[in-house]
């Protein structure tokens, strides 16, 4: 997976959590997803595809989900459940669309959002790196894993 | 003014109505796709203005915005798209299929404010 195309989904993080959850995202060293894989307790997921294929994660701990979300809305969520599940998928949403500005070369269609909740790890396309960039925030860390084939 | 917010995310839903009813605008209908759409539209006439998303189930905004612009009982309805999908490309769709505005998600309160025009 080129890394290059990495940047976009950053950036796009970075500009979700400002406009809708008014917090800076602050990312760490991107890295290759290697074994043991990090273990989830939510996880928004959209899938692309068009001139590359693959998918874009947003992944959280719970209490830093519920605390995100709370923000994000302007109300207290307190326990999983169809808001959280709602809040989560539209994060993921916004930022594979956003990221899609900068990717045009590729022209990327994007999916409805999946999202799993319960403890979980996720697995990347099979033979395709995936790159897990960590991030902080006040309300709690979370991840952006990107898993993305291109056919050069 | 009476406003059409239609997304199939509830959360959006529920952030776009905050900001909306912050601008003085209280008089808001929900709708989860453009299908659904339609049906609300078709019945709380007159509705000034339709906060649209692209991406939805069963059918989307696009699809949406070219039923009602091929429906001269639709015709003084403001459509804004309000939308993840960012590339000019997709902006210029929207435009030339009779969309009035456009804003891409994420945005800010200010932007929205703007887009709507208040």
């Amino acid at each position: 997976m080129n890394v290059a195309y990495i940047n976009p989904f950053i950036n796009a993080t970075a500009a979700c959590f400002k406009n809708m959850v008014f917090v800076e995202a602050k990312q760490g060293t991107p890295q290759i997803k290697k074994e043991p894989y990090p273990r989830y307790d939510i996880s928004g997921i959209i899938g692309l595809s068009g001139g590359a294929q693959g998918s874009i994660s947003l992944c959280f701990p719970m209490q830093s989900a519920l605390d995100i979300v709370s923000k994000m809305i302007g109300a207290p969520i307190t326990e999983p459940g169809t808001d959280l599940a709602d809040a989560v998928g539209e994060i993921a949403n916004i930022i594979a669309g956003f990221a899609k500005r900068d990717l045009v070369g590729l022209n990327l269609s994007i999916s409805l959002p999946n999202v799993i909740i319960s403890s979980h790890v996720l697995s990347g396309m099979s033979g395709v790196g995936t790159i897990i960039v960590p991030f902080t925030c006040p309300l709690g860390p979370f991840a952006m894993e990107v898993s993305l084939k291109t056919a050069s | 003014m009476r406003m059409l917010l239609v997304d199939d995310s509830v959360t959006m839903r529920r952030i776009q109505k905050t900001q909306i009813n912050g601008l003085g605008i209280t008089d808001i209908i929900e709708a989860g796709d453009g299908q659904e759409a339609l049906g609300k539209l078709k019945s709380n006439m007159p509705i000034d203005m339709v906060l649209l998303d692209w991406n939805m189930p069963v059918m989307d905004g696009m699809a949406f915005l070219k039923t009602v612009r091929a429906d001269e009982a639709f015709k003084d309805v403001k459509v804004i798209m309000c939308t993840s999908e960012s590339e000019k490309s997709k902006v210029v769709e929207a435009l030339k299929s009779g969309a009035n505005n456009y804003i891409v998600k994420p945005f800010t309160p200010e932007a929205l404010k703007e887009k709507i025009g208040m």
